[in-house]
């Protein structure tokens, strides 16, 4: 597995994140996922996730990096391998109490619910008292930019308002991951910009850990503090990188030489991993 | 002008490029007598047609001379019908009677087996061959044994109707219930859901729209199984159904009454189709693709 910072410029050794003091959230140890028709989604892959960072899996479709993210939230198990929850509290059958939310590439709203509905699903699924599950849903639709559509129902709401709930549904247990799966894929650049900003605002306020799937070098790029690029047939790791630019990152960066830099590289290793 | 809860939002949102601007349209329309301006058509185009032929109807009865025995015009037919209220009505409660009994009972059978089903691959597989088998036999072939077996007629005849009732409800209602987004399903099982938890908040609202289309259905059916059951049951007396009231009139060659029975048992199923219809334009309109009309 190549593991290395993106150039001198931006030298951050890998040990930096291993050794910070502490645990990492999650542990994938030697996992691959072979399905039922015999594809090899995803071939021996080892990942630390470790707390509070910001990870973009990138790499082309068919890589298997939904399939690796999936299987982290626990939608799906390993054919070999082991995904451990070093810091998480396990059940009595031994299962991780994952803390996490999910973010997929549609919204995937209850179109019979109101956003607030929406949002206050996962307390209402945890016994959360209703009036403390409404409050907290109501604040969570205000930090994701949604004040005054508790009520709207997703028919009413835009692609991009849709995709807000979505994630306002996701954080509102304040979890301590957060994993998205493509979940501005099909919105529009002006949208998706928009989108980038906030979350990346949210994650530096929350201070979550976040995963986030993507096919998209830029996007990869602008969020992330390190870019796992995978290749495809059979889905495996290519290369780890640090991308060590500053945040709060915003138009500047985006606009920034150090960014257009720091996206030839990354494209570099992605056409190496597509080309492999 | 309406004024409905999209209306007042679309109202405030300010012009600021935000993602909120991209929010879809849908077509407001103007009211009259508190209708919206396009269903007038819909009600007046068939009612003129309506009139026109009832008309059409009339005339050829006179100019033809043709005998009431053979067919009577639609006037001596309304003349018949408030003439004979009193019987005709209280044949139409109960005949109506056996029609709620039947749908209500199908509708708690079906959902209930649909649910059961849902819960159960094996029980599925295992019942539902004999729900098929009971919705393809022609009622009136078994309605004789179901009245030897049942013993008391108005017994029989509700079962009649529920058999005929109940299976639209049962099959879409199944199929309602596994068409929940298979994303939300994941993301119930991610949230550790409970099965319960599952049916309640994700299953039987996904499956709403489906079972009220088979609701619509079934309300049709209910009567016209309750209808053919009197027919074969035939029963006597005071307590019968519209259907015998039919009969007995032909036996008697008064045809004007026989037209007359007839029409209740139509408007009766219009109007539960226009209910069922009203209820499920009520639990759908705010979310359901069929309930709202988008602006292009």
């Amino acid at each position: 597995m190549d593991h290395q910072a993106l150039d001198t410029a931006y030298l951050s050794t890998p040990t930096i994140r291993r050794t910070d003091g502490s645990k990492p959230l999650v542990c994938i140890r030697h996992v691959s996922k072979q399905f039922a028709n015999g594809t090899l989604a995803v071939r021996d892959v080892n990942l630390d996730l470790g707390t509070g960072e910001f990870i973009s899996l990138l790499g082309p479709s068919g890589c298997g990096k939904s399939t690796l993210l999936r299987m982290v939230a626990g939608l799906g198990t390993p054919s070999t391998g082991t995904i451990d929850w070093p810091t998480t509290n396990h059940d009595a059958s031994g299962k991780p109490q994952r803390d996490l939310g999910f973010v997929f590439q549609d919204p995937t709203l209850m179109p019979w619910a109101s956003a607030l509905a929406n949002v206050m699903m996962p307390l209402v699924l945890k016994h959360v008292p209703r009036r403390e599950a409404e409050a907290r849903a109501v604040e969570m639709l205000a930090l994701v930019g949604l004040k005054g559509f508790e009520t709207s129902y997703p028919r009413e709401l835009s692609g991009g308002m849709k995709m807000r709930v979505s994630i306002a549904r996701a954080l509102v247990m304040k979890p301590k991951i957060l994993l998205m799966d493509e979940p501005f894929a099909a919105l529009d650049e002006i949208t998706r910009h928009r989108l980038n900003d906030d979350l990346l605002e949210l994650w530096w306020r929350e201070k979550f850990t976040a995963v986030f799937v993507t096919h998209s070098v830029f996007e990869s790029v602008y969020l992330s503090k390190r870019i796992v690029v995978m290749a495809a047939r059979p889905g495996r790791v290519m290369a780890d990188l640090d991308v060590d630019a500053p945040y709060p990152r915003d138009d500047l960066f985006r606009t920034s030489s150090d960014y257009a830099h720091l996206c030839r590289v990354v494209s570099t290793k992605l056409k190496e991993a597509i080309g492999s | 002008m309406s004024s409905s809860p999209v209306d007042a939002l679309q109202a405030h949102v300010p012009h600021d490029g935000t993602d909120a601007e991209a929010r879809p349209v849908f077509a407001t329309e103007a009211r009259i007598l508190g209708l919206p301006a396009s269903v007038w058509p819909r009600i007046l185009a068939p009612l003129v047609i309506g009139v026109l032929a009832l008309g059409l109807w009339e005339f050829l009865v006179r100019w033809r001379e043709i005998p009431p025995y053979i067919l009577p015009g639609p006037l001596l037919v309304g003349q018949t019908l408030i003439a004979d209220w009193a019987t005709l009505s209280a044949s139409l409660w109960i005949t109506l009677r056996i029609t709620f009994l039947a749908l209500a009972a199908a509708i708690i059978v079906g959902v209930t087996l649909a649910v059961l089903f849902t819960q159960s691959k094996w029980l599925e597989m295992s019942l539902l061959p004999y729900a098929v088998i009971l919705q393809v036999t022609p009622i009136v072939a078994i309605a004789p044994l179901i009245i030897i077996w049942a013993g008391d007629i108005n017994l029989s005849l509700l079962i009649c109707a529920w058999i005929v009732a109940f299976f639209p409800i049962l099959s879409n209602t199944i199929l309602g219930l596994n068409s929940a987004d298979h994303n939300l399903v994941n993301l119930f099982q991610l949230y550790g859901a409970t099965r319960w938890q599952t049916m309640r908040y994700l299953k039987l609202p996904a499956a709403l729209p489906y079972f009220l289309a088979g609701l619509k259905i079934s309300g049709g059916l209910a009567l016209i199984g309750a209808v053919v059951a009197e027919f074969v049951a035939g029963t006597g007396g005071s307590a019968s159904g519209l259907a015998y009231r039919i009969l007995e009139a032909g036996y008697q060659l008064k045809i004007p009454r026989v037209f007359a029975a007839l029409i209740m048992i139509s408007l009766s199923g219009i109007a539960i189709f226009l209910a069922t219809s009203w209820i499920s334009h009520v639990l759908l309109r705010r979310w359901h693709e069929s309930a709202l009309k988008r602006e292009n």
